[in-house]
């Protein structure tokens, strides 16, 4: 493996998003985001003003489970598929790199754009109310924004398997939206629905680790599960046992959840 | 333009071949896009490959460089088998030029240049040359979305180039470039032929091509339908040749009865001029005969059978 190819794969996809200010507006967008939630997410109770970093966090994870994959997928959906429809595919097939390395180097700058406009957009918010937190509040929000950079690489890493297995950009671009749909807003409810038909009497105890199948929900696992106050607020506490909600096992969960869609991206790109 | 030596075939291939192909075939399910293709290209050889839009030539292409699986067969480039491990080393001695490359519209001619360098491993301070070499060097800061067809073609060419290839994939070279362009592209690949370059091109504009290469091979319907030097094709497949003969006026009829009786195979006349077809064999007979005539022939010129009729007897 040469890494100067992959690096040089990575800086170009990475300055891309720099140059047409895809990073920026990204970024905008998450502190604009955050911002509102932190001060006027409690206008519904009749209060406006900062509350507390548990019911930030709690809310811009609601809004992030949705955003972040939506983001993730547009950005790498035509990875592959995008230069195989313009012919420069097999121009940088013809270089010397192998198909890993530039599916690799490909993700990697993608993943780098998206892990920075992430940073940024919701650091900025943390160094604005950074003198409303204490120490232990901030090291929640840390958490929260080190999360959401794995959500994003999760599905970045769906999203170029699906720029691999597409014949073009359009396929490409519904296979996408269709993973989103099934991740974010059907899984669950799949779930549910299953529980709800069989009266809870079977497949209670593997339920949990069902959960684990969806990288969203490792994601609201292990922020709400850090956060005592609102755990409770969730019905998931009820029925996720303690034991699983560890966040370096959830942590490897995630990471699995980047490596295993790439690695079948690796598999089909080189047949 | 000056016609290049030709080198013979045999010649070429006896050496050990650059690029040698052997029996290769690649099948998407019932569709026989390369059946069966045998080719030898030898160092420093400028070999053609012509044919029809779909006859196979850009599959054959992406057969020698790997970048797609063979059906059946083997090619090997400077030795090393195209899918085999230690091909890596030799694409680093391989410029391609894919047929209609859209290159980054966002980035400019430089960067684009700087780009594929590093992925190639050629140091960035080559590339303001590469530009320069393809008459690019007052376009290397504007961005590629502002670049001409044929500009871009030309953009894509000097990326082949970067890294001094000893070898060249050339596939539609010329498509989108002016005349002008044209000539000063063939006379950069006669400076490289003379460096020892081994270069393929493609190409389904005969006339461009017919003069300038060493050697060809007529592709149609995933097949290699002949092969071998323009001349060594046009006397393979015998096609006729034309005499156009200037005359005086007068003289038409007298030069035509002269002529009639030899195994001619068609005759036009003009005001000031005859036009005689004939078969390769009987043309030192039809010379010999106009000789005879003393003084009639004002002028003459023999026109032997294009590429076009060449290519059209074979793919037909």
């Amino acid at each position: 493996m040469e890494f100067r190819q992959i690096a040089t794969l990575a800086g170009k996809e990475f300055w891309d998003r720099i140059r047409n200010r895809w990073v920026l507006a990204v970024a905008l967008v998450f502190t604009v985001f955050a911002l509102v939630i932190a001060y006027f997410g409690g206008a519904q109770q009749g209060a406006v003003g900062f509350r507390s970093i548990e019911f930030t966090i709690a809310s811009l994870v609601s809004l992030v489970i949705y955003l972040i994959p939506l983001i993730a997928l547009i950005l790498g959906f035509d990875a592959i598929v995008g230069e195989r429809e313009r012919g420069s595919l097999d121009l940088l097939l013809s270089m010397p790199l192998t198909r890993f390395e530039l599916l690799l180097g490909k993700y990697l700058g993608l993943a780098a754009a998206l892990a920075f406009s992430t940073v940024a957009g919701f650091g900025l918010v943390a160094v604005v109310l950074a003198p409303n937190l204490e120490l232990s509040a901030l090291y929640h929000y840390f958490g929260f924004m080190l999360s959401s950079v794995l959500l994003g690489m999760a599905f970045l890493s769906l999203a170029v398997m699906v720029s691999v297995f597409a014949t073009d950009r359009t396929r490409a671009s519904g296979m996408a939206i269709a993973l989103w749909f099934f991740f974010v807003l059907v899984f669950d409810l799949l779930l549910l629905g299953a529980l709800v038909v069989t009266g809870g009497r079977y497949g209670g105890e593997i339920f949990p680790y069902l959960l684990l199948a969806n990288p969203a929900d490792v994601f609201r696992i292990l922020n709400i599960f850090a956060l005592d106050d609102v755990r409770t607020l969730y019905g998931l506490a009820t029925v996720f046992p303690r034991a699983l909600a560890e966040p370096w096992l959830l942590g490897l969960v995630m990471l699995a959840w980047i490596a295993a869609p790439l690695g079948i991206a690796t598999w089909r790109f080189r047949k | 333009m000056a016609s290049l030596t030709p080198v013979p075939a045999d010649t070429a291939a006896a050496s050990a071949p650059v690029v040698s192909v052997r029996a290769a075939s690649k099948y998407y399910g019932a569709v026989h896009a390369v059946e069966g293709v045998d080719l030898d290209v030898g160092r420093g050889e400028l070999f053609g490959l012509i044919g029809h839009n779909g006859a196979g030539k850009s599959t054959l292409f992406k057969l020698m460089l790997g970048l797609i699986p063979l059906t059946a067969g083997e090619i090997r480039i400077a030795g090393a088998a195209v899918t085999g491990g230690g091909f890596r080393a030799v694409r680093r001695r391989i410029g391609y030029l894919p047929e209609n490359v859209v290159l980054y519209d966002n980035l400019t001619g430089l960067e684009t240049l700087q780009f594929f360098a590093r992925l190639k491993g050629v140091p960035a301070r080559d590339c303001p040359s590469a530009l320069e070499r393809v008459g690019l060097a007052d376009a290397t800061g504007r961005r590629v979305r502002e670049y001409s067809k044929g500009m871009r073609q030309r953009l894509g060419f000097a990326q082949a180039l970067l890294g001094q290839p000893q070898i060249l994939f050339l596939d539609e070279p010329t498509s989108g470039l002016d005349p002008e362009a044209i000539r000063d592209f063939y006379a950069i690949l006669r400076d490289l032929r003379n460096q020892g370059v081994t270069m393929i091109l493609s190409s389904h504009i005969l006339a461009e091509i017919q003069e300038r290469v060493d050697r060809l091979a007529i592709m149609s319907a995933g097949r290699i339908q002949a092969i071998g030097t323009v001349q060594a094709l046009r006397e393979q497949i015998d096609l006729p040749l034309w005499f156009d003969i200037r005359l005086a006026p007068a003289d038409i009829d007298r030069v035509r009865a002269a002529l009639v009786h030899l195994p001619i195979t068609g005759m036009e006349a003009h005001s000031d001029r005859l036009a005689v077809q004939c078969q390769r064999e009987a043309k030192m007979q039809v010379l010999e005969t106009l000789a005879r005539l003393d003084g009639m022939v004002l002028d003459l010129h023999v026109r032997e059978p294009s590429l076009e009729d060449v290519f059209f007897g074979f793919s037909d």
